[in-house]
């Protein structure tokens, strides 16, 4: 059998509009200029009258969607969420290129 | 379609207020939430809950639900032969390949699914979006590879019946993806309706452990055992790479930790470039050595001045 192949898309090269993020994430606009305004969501060009998100956001902002929806957090609570979430990822990426220095050598007796 | 017990999931009796299911839900989300929890199985017990929780905290999904009355959960069963009707329009509608969820969904519970609320309707609901986690190995990482996706998925028949059907595709992975990327395939998740656009699939890659490299961004680090006179002499070795093997020269006096970087042979970039091997030298002494071997060592022992201890506070260090 031949199975379709599709062609996986990078996140990073594009660039998505707040509607577009609101759309792909199941979030309002409001709610998206909240977490913005909380500095918790970082639009790609601050100085742009419309704010535009590297397409990355997109995941994160799904996390942000499913713990509003699952834990019934406000705007408010979201965005300490997001910035600890933020915070756990880059401590996570240190750790694995921290780890990947440490020599795995064991040598056998 | 086999029967799963929401309130036994819930850990509340079948007469519980919604209070105390909306309290239960909450403790064991804190407790199982993938997001949140580090429990590996989170994910898995997450996904009954919150079904659970989304069919039981709403009136009609939940008198629904009991309306199928009680079985053992895991039970093979059949719901009365009025819901049939309800849910798909009539007729010797089948069940055997549909989730139980997807029987709430169009009542406000069951699980994520956004076109569930709206069989029968007119408008155009956008298909739901998966979220996958591929693991690739660090070899397809360097060259791009195909990944076959096997996803069981919710679709509608013509008459707008829900049925779970599997899909199977392959993924095109283009080189240059790392350890954490994201990539998404549009219009691989869930089908729209009624003209709605189809739903993204977003990929997270996890390259698995290799029992040689180890990844860091487009970087990698290498274990390079060395005996203790090739690193105090300097010698010239193979080392292997993802693009085969290649000679380094290791300079004469090498300690254990130094790191000789191999540039450019590290997993290709997105764009341009790629990241360093880097070698990072480990002295190792013979695990048994000859007679003639521990001679020569005693012989560079009484020859040597060398204290490798120099730095300590008290004394020579002998």
């Amino acid at each position: 059998m031949r199975t379709e192949l599709t062609d996986a898309q990078w996140l990073h090269d594009a660039e998505v509009s707040i509607e577009e993020l609101a759309e792909l994430s199941g979030l309002s606009t409001e709610l998206l200029r909240e977490l913005v305004e909380y500095g918790a969501l970082i639009p790609a060009d601050t100085q742009s009258a419309h704010w535009s998100f590297t397409a990355d956001c997109v995941v994160t902002v799904r996390t942000v969607s499913r713990l509003r929806e699952d834990f019934d957090l406000d705007a408010n609570a979201l965005s300490v969420a997001l910035n600890l979430i933020e915070r756990i990822h880059g401590l996570e990426a240190q750790l694995r290129e921290l780890r990947s220095q440490l020599p795995a050598l064991r040598v056998k007796r | 379609m086999k029967y799963k017990d929401y309130y036994e999931i819930l850990g509340v009796p079948r007469d519980a207020s919604v209070d105390a299911i909306k309290k239960a839900y909450r403790k064991l989300a804190h407790q199982y939430h993938p997001d949140v929890s580090k429990d590996p199985k989170g994910e898995e017990k997450f996904k009954d809950i919150s079904e659970a929780y989304k069919t039981l905290k709403d009136p009609e999904a939940r008198a629904a639900y009991d309306n199928l009355g009680s079985h053992q959960p895991g039970e093979d069963f059949q719901p009365p032969p009025d819901w049939g009707q309800q849910f798909g329009g009539g007729g010797n509608f089948s069940f055997e390949d549909i989730d139980l969820s997807d029987l709430f969904a169009g009542l406000g519970g069951g699980g994520r699914s956004r076109a569930g609320g709206a069989r029968g309707g007119n408008f155009p609901i956008p298909g739901q979006d998966y979220e996958v986690t591929a693991p690739i190995t660090v070899e397809d990482a360097y060259r791009g590879t195909e990944l076959d996706l096997n996803l069981s998925v919710p679709d509608y028949d013509e008459h707008g019946r829900m049925r779970r059907v599997p899909l199977v595709f392959k993924a095109r992975i283009p080189k240059g993806v790392t350890d954490g990327e994201r990539l998404r395939l549009p219009g691989k998740g869930g089908k729209g309706l009624n003209g709605g656009p189809n739903g993204n699939l977003f990929l997270t890659i996890a390259l698995q452990p290799h029992p040689l490299y180890r990844v860091a961004g487009h970087d990698l680090y290498l274990d390079l055992p060395l005996a203790p006179w090739e690193a105090a002499l300097g010698a010239s070795v193979e080392v292997p790479t993802l693009a085969g093997p290649v000679r380094l020269k290791v300079p004469a006096g090498t300690n254990t930790g130094q790191k000789l970087r191999l540039a450019k042979r590290g997993l290709p970039k997105r764009r341009e470039g790629e990241g360093d091997l880097f070698a990072i030298a480990q002295i190792v002494v013979p695990p048994s050595p000859t007679e003639s071997e521990k001679k020569l060592f005693k012989e560079l022992a009484d020859a040597s001045q060398f204290n490798p201890r120099a730095a300590f506070p008290t004394g020579d260090g002998k």
